[in-house]
């Protein structure tokens, strides 16, 4: 998808304005976080086992050219396929060729955010193959032609009645007439819609949570159980992923899956973990003919050994999403890309650019409640201020704001001019609030007076005043 | 309680500007735990530059700090988020020059948060103040997740005479200040203090407390541009029994 991160404060100005979005977002403010914490209250390791997935990922990347080479020969080995991609074209090439040569027409989909990160779908659609997503979230929101909103919530801000818009509108084979009021009844309307399509699908494509180098295994976690079916039901099954997903060992995929759910969506293991380890073999009951992995990079690679490698440890649990109160006020979409929320603020500058992407980083009060509950402790805060480093050294923020910037730093580092002013400043606005305390408005201050008043100082500096009771401490003595 | 410590009280530029008796309460208190209190010259501690990208600047305003502040036992600011610029940015800013990462790693060494430094490092169980109010308390960000102030107001406030505590419902959550954040995206910045101002008018308070001035002012502007009675103050003028001396933040002089 085309990036639209530029408009950042149009986009989050127009999900303000949103009713709909944010009644979604006030029943999610509280709802996820509140699961997060009563999860780990259950699990007194849970801070160890932070320290240990950040250790294994931290490991993974110092030597992710070994880990990666060892996972390609265990794929072959299981009687499966590796495509290295290096950018979106590449991996949209690869997956195109892989669903020709399979013929295939249809095509179902788990939910993937690297699918979304090379636009997989419109590329599909353009080369004659339907794409069908079958998560919940992501066939409500490919009905309504949107971009997922949150990483594993999709539809996150939509509420049930757009969702059974959507279906009426595209549902026109059901009776017109039926009732969709209740979330039981749109679930049922899309296992009825989707169960023929999963039969009929020619190729599956599923993203990988994560992939094991010793074992040449792909991972998905889903709670939908649409995952298996992707990867179960076609004749081939394709997973895309990044190629920071490879962990060494399944043992290593289990302490980080027990970080995963519970940083989620609070629950201690998602409905459905599964392995997949090349296509069907003789007497297995089921699987693919066709097991392929597209390993994708676009930009990946580039992170390592930089300020930014940290990020490449992301599980894509959306933690960082749901406790960021940014994230909460203007919804997914008004980051306009694909990752949103504090991990698309670090990532998506390094994908897509950060002159593209520069508002990203600076949305964002510091507040450093995303790291605090990061299940890999990735310093998000400090990456966004890396991008803010780079934006201010390349004269890509506003001028106005880098010359007022300038201006109070010369201030601050001449103490005798800065207390003058101060001495200035507090005198006059103290002496001009002094009846009602604060100020309605004030000249240059604007943005903060527009929503909230400007409390008025108290008429002297802290200094003067201290200066004159050293003065008057020295005199009684 | 340990022994004598010369302490050197870092104002903070918003204590400086607008409210000096915070300052001055700060003073008190670390005089009742048995420090003498000294005030080197100083401006503010670079945080809007450094959050804002401005590496240069924010060094050589931090350069200034650490040299204004040697010498001192300790240095205290009635402040989590400058606290921690000097606790835990500075020591990230010089990373990569040795000589200076030294003196910025002393310097963090012996900084603190004012009400932490009263609990944790001399050992303050309680307070002679008395204030009859309700009150919740709003945890700043920094002070929070970078020094891990959360107990320590609560464990000094519940000795207030008078003074009820009710907890704040995402006490937690920013309120949406962030220093130029709120200039910067002032949208978004309204919809976080109005959430926050309307979670702390549901608790029915009759006060709100932090400790950060900078939380304060945003919202105490937002709870008097909606007509609330909520009164706002810095925790230190609670515990320093000082509320008598300055209308809360916000309000006009009686």
């Amino acid at each position: 998808m085309q990036p639209t991160s530029r408009s950042f404060p149009a986009n989050a100005r127009a999900g303000l304005a949103d009713p709909v979005l944010q009644q979604a977002l006030g029943l999610a403010r509280t709802g996820f976080p509140q699961r997060r914490l009563e999860a780990i209250a259950r699990l007194p390791e849970f801070e160890d086992l932070r320290e240990e997935g950040r250790a294994i990922k931290d490991h993974v990347l110092a030597h992710l050219d070994f880990y990666l080479e060892l996972y390609e020969r265990n794929v072959i080995a299981s009687g499966g396929h590796v495509h290295w991609a290096r950018n979106a074209e590449e991996a949209r090439a690869a997956i195109l060729d892989i669903c020709r040569a399979a013929n295939a027409k249809i095509v179902t989909k788990g939910k993937s955010m690297v699918a979304e990160e090379i636009a997989l779908n419109e590329h599909l659609e353009q080369n004659g193959i339907t794409p069908v997503e079958t998560d919940l979230g992501e066939y409500i929101i490919q009905l309504r032609h949107e971009p997922p909103s949150h990483i594993i919530a999709p539809a996150i801000h939509l509420m049930k009645e757009q969702v059974a818009d959507a279906f009426r509108s595209a549902h026109t084979e059901l009776d017109p007439a039926r009732p969709l009021g209740d979330p039981r009844a749109l679930c049922d309307e899309a296992r009825t819609v989707l169960r023929p399509r999963f039969l009929a699908a020619d190729v599956g494509i599923t993203g990988a949570n994560f992939i094991v180098a010793e074992t040449g295994s792909s991972i998905i976690v889903t709670n939908e159980g649409n995952g298996d079916l992707t990867q179960i039901l076609p004749r081939v099954h394709i997973a895309v992923t990044g190629i920071e997903k490879v962990v060494p060992t399944l043992e290593d995929a289990a302490t980080l899956l027990r970080l995963l759910a519970r940083s989620a969506t609070g629950q201690e293991f998602s409905s459905y973990t599964t392995i997949s380890t090349g296509p069907r073999r003789p007497g297995d009951l089921d699987g693919p003919e066709e097991y392929h992995v597209v390993l994708v990079d676009n930009g990946r690679s580039a992170l390592l050994g930089g300020e930014f490698q940290d990020m490449l440890r992301c599980l894509r649990c959306a933690a960082c999403l749901n406790h960021c109160p940014v994230y909460a006020a203007v919804g997914g979409h008004a980051y306009g890309w694909v990752y949103p929320g504090p991990m698309g603020a670090v990532l998506t500058p390094a994908l897509v650019g950060v002159g593209e992407a520069g508002h990203l980083p600076n949305a964002s009060t510091f507040c450093g409640r995303c790291e605090s509950v990061c299940p890999v402790k990735i310093p998000l805060p400090r990456m966004m201020r890396h991008w803010r480093e780079r934006e201010f050294a390349w004269k890509l923020s506003p001028p106005v704001y880098r010359s007022g910037l300038r201006l109070w730093a010369w201030v601050a580092q001449r103490p005798a001019l800065y207390h003058a002013l101060a001495g200035i400043a507090s005198r006059v606005l103290g002496w001009a609030g002094i009846h009602r305390g604060r100020f309605r408005s004030l000249p240059l201050a604007s943005g903060w007076t527009a929503v909230r008043d400007m409390p008025a100082p108290q008429g002297r500096s802290f200094q003067s005043l201290w200066a004159e009771h050293r003065r008057h401490q020295g005199r009684s003595r | 309680m340990p022994g004598p410590a010369r302490i050197a009280l870092l104002v903070t530029c918003l204590v400086d500007l607008f409210r000096p008796s915070i300052g001055f309460a700060a003073v008190k208190l670390l005089e009742q735990a048995g420090c003498t209190v000294e005030v080197p010259a100083q401006t503010c501690c670079g945080q809007p530059a450094y959050n804002s990208g401005d590496k240069t600047d924010a060094k050589a305003i931090a350069r200034q700090v650490i040299a204004a502040f040697s010498g001192y036992d300790y240095v205290v600011a009635p402040s989590g988020s400058c606290a921690g610029m000097l606790r835990v940015h500075y020591p990230e800013m010089f990373a990569d020059e040795p000589a200076m990462l030294a003196q910025a790693q002393e310097l963090a060494s012996r900084t603190y948060e004012l009400v932490a430094f009263l609990a944790d490092v001399r050992g303050m169980e309680k307070v002679a103040a008395r204030w009859k109010r309700r009150v919740t308390y709003h945890d700043a960000c920094s002070g929070l997740r970078e020094l891990g102030v959360k107990q320590q107001p609560r464990k000094l406030l519940a000795s207030v005479d008078g003074l009820q505590l009710t907890e704040l419902p995402g006490a937690e959550v920013c309120c949406g200040f962030g220093g130029t954040f709120c200039i910067k995206y002032p949208e978004i910045s309204d919809k976080m203090v109005t959430d926050k101002a309307a979670d702390i008018a549901a608790t029915g308070a009759d006060a709100v407390l932090a400790g950060d001035l900078g939380c304060l002012l945003n919202i105490a502007g937002k709870l008097s541009r909606r007509g609330s009675k909520v009164e706002v103050r810095h925790v230190a003028e609670v515990l320093a029994d000082m509320t008598a001396d300055a209308p809360p933040i916000g309000a006009p002089a009686r």
